[in-house]
């Protein structure tokens, strides 16, 4: 059997960012936590994803999970990110936990465009709500890490290290979920359902639990942007940023739990230097890179990492 | 002594088609039937209703005196009841190892989350080994070792078919159901799939069911053959005797004997 090297991995990628981020630019240290929130819807995507199924409305809990951040400074004045980030996965959780029992049904164009629905019913409510601050959103409260104020020097720097602990952490345990018996179902569900229910597992539970547990870390990622940015507005919500992650979902490819932050890094950075060269046009430029992407690497970035099985 | 299995008065049927029509049978513990019966006759309508994959309009099925009338199929197969299937239904982007380890995995943690805190090779709860090593021995026993690397999908027929059955092994089921093991298997290679698949049957010690056209490989392993006609069974009898029937040799077997 393959030694598994996952969590060495992760590790690598740890010592990396706490290390490199001392000689790392302001900007770059905030794309690089942007890409770790990012990354975590990106994951719980790749669960899905696993077992055959494309969710086009994670937007939904990454913005649940946001608000539920905004929410906490609001109404106690909290802003601790570990305090933020707990509280708006088990928001999202919740709330996946009870409308997984609905999209546990569906399959394939039918469960896509369900969540998706799901997420602009969300959109359309925050929109509406004047105490959560309609289109104009909210501003967060100033960030604490474990109630420390780091000094304005080196708040990105600390803010980027605690996004690397939290969701390497939460990949970790991902990867470990991966490897217990309802973690392997995905592929098994994905190739063979009849298969899997004579077998004696449920594919509906399985759907069910898979996404809970992609809910749960994308309102963990949806809280980390948040105090991140500093701002939320219901945009978090909208079906184009829903996109944007299977977007990167796409290019970072399944190979692993540490694709999606890759993957992420890559779409920050591709984002950036668009933006920056031709403001108009971005898009474009975006576009172009998914293309080539899909066309030279179907399996994603993660696959240049990857040395191609014989056979 | 009760039976292992008991269908009582089972009844269904599809719009104006009978599928099956006051269905009673009891199969013995270490048993070995088949089920004969033309295209329609009712033995796959049989084997679905056994393993709850449909449910009967009416009647009950008794297994080691319990009903299980109303249990989903996965619940029925966690209780030993297993199958296979007439078209294999495998993981087809999986190794056939891979595959093996899917099914034991699924099949004897019912798909916990396991093994979440352990760490080291995962072992198989009944079998007392890790999981690598029962995999590697049902294969073996089907013979499928040297295929064991190669991707499911681009198997022959006849190994495709003995991995379904292989894969059901897992679960060290009580009683098996076999749809047509040997359809899509070229005449030769009949009885050689068969023997296999009766040896390493005996050796994990199961009752089995089996639906079979080829009535030389009924007479060989059967030791008793429930014949289906029209929904109904029109013969249970060790296959000396059901292969004789007169009723059976007009439907069933067909007039070119008489």
């Amino acid at each position: 059997m393959k030694p598994d090297r996952t969590p060495a991995l992760l590790g690598t990628v740890l010592a990396a960012v706490v290390l490199g981020g001392l000689a790392l630019p302001q900007w770059t240290l905030f794309i690089l936590t942007i890409a770790f929130a990012q990354g975590l819807v990106v994951l719980g995507l790749m669960l899905l994803q696993r077992a055959g199924l494309v969710s086009f409305g994670q937007a939904l809990y990454y913005c649940i999970g946001a608000y539920t951040a905004g929410g906490l400074g609001r109404a106690f004045g909290t802003g601790d990110l570990f305090v933020q980030m707990l509280a708006g996965a088990a928001a999202a959780a919740l709330v996946a936990l009870m409308l997984g029992f609905l999209l546990a049904r569906y399959r394939g164009i039918f469960f896509g465009l369900l969540s998706l629905a799901l997420s602009m019913i969300f959109y359309g409510l925050i929109v509406k709500s004047e105490a959560l601050g309609s289109t104009d959103g909210m501003n967060l409260v100033k960030t604490t890490l474990f109630g420390v104020r780091p000094d304005a020097a080196w708040v990105r720097y600390a803010m980027a290290v605690a996004a690397a602990c939290l969701a390497l952490g939460a990949a970790f345990l991902t990867h470990r979920y991966l490897k217990t018996p309802l973690g392997r179902l995905g592929p098994a569900i994905k190739d063979n359902e009849i298969r899997v229910e004579y077998m004696g597992a449920s594919v509906r539970y399985a759907i069910h639990v898979n996404y809970v547990i992609a809910a749960t870390l994308a309102g963990a990622g949806g809280a980390l942007a948040a105090t991140s940015v500093g701002h939320i507005d219901p945009e978090m919500a909208y079906w184009t940023t829903s996109g944007e992650f299977v977007f990167i979902a796409i290019l970072s490819g399944a190979g692993s739990v540490v694709a999606p932050f890759f993957g992420a890094l890559v779409f920050g950075a591709i984002h950036t230097v668009a933006y920056d060269v031709s403001p108009n046009t971005w898009q474009m430029s975006m576009g172009a890179a998914l293309l080539l992407a899909i066309v030279f690497l179907p399996d994603g970035l993660w696959s240049l990492f990857v040395r191609r099985r014989p056979g | 002594m009760a039976a292992l299995l008991e269908a009582q008065g089972l009844n269904k049927s599809f719009g104006a088609v009978t599928a099956a029509e006051g269905v009673t049978a009891a199969i013995e513990k270490d048993s070995v039937v088949g089920l004969i019966g033309s295209n329609g006759a009712g033995k796959t309508t049989f084997i679905n209703m056994i393993t709850g994959y449909l449910k009967p309009d009416s009647g009950s099925i008794r297994y080691e005196g319990r009903d299980i009338t109303a249990l989903a199929p996965r619940d029925i197969a966690r209780l030993g009841i297993c199958r296979s299937f007439q078209v294999p239904q495998l993981y087809s982007s999986l190794s056939v190892r891979e595959n093996m380890l899917m099914a034991l995995g699924i099949m004897l943690h019912n798909a916990d989350l396991g093994g979440f805190f352990s760490f080291g090779r995962p072992s198989v709860p009944g079998h007392e080994a890790p999981a690598e090593d029962v995999a590697d021995r049902i294969l073996g026993r089907f013979g499928l070792s040297g295929y064991a690397d190669r991707n499911a999908q681009v198997l022959p027929g006849g190994l495709r078919k003995l991995l379904d059955i292989a894969l059901t092994m897992a679960a060290r089921p009580r009683v098996l159901l076999l749809d047509e093991p040997t359809s899509g298997v070229s005449a030769q290679e009949k009885f050689g799939i068969m023997e296999v698949i009766m040896q390493a049957v005996k050796a994990e010690g199961a009752t089995v069911i089996f639906v079979e056209h080829d009535m030389e490989v009924v007479s060989r392993f059967a030791g008793r053959v429930l014949a289906f006609y029209d929904g109904r069974i029109i013969a249970d009898a060790p296959p000396e005797a059901a292969l004789n029937d007169a009723e059976v040799r007009r439907y069933v077997v067909g007039g070119f004997h008489a």
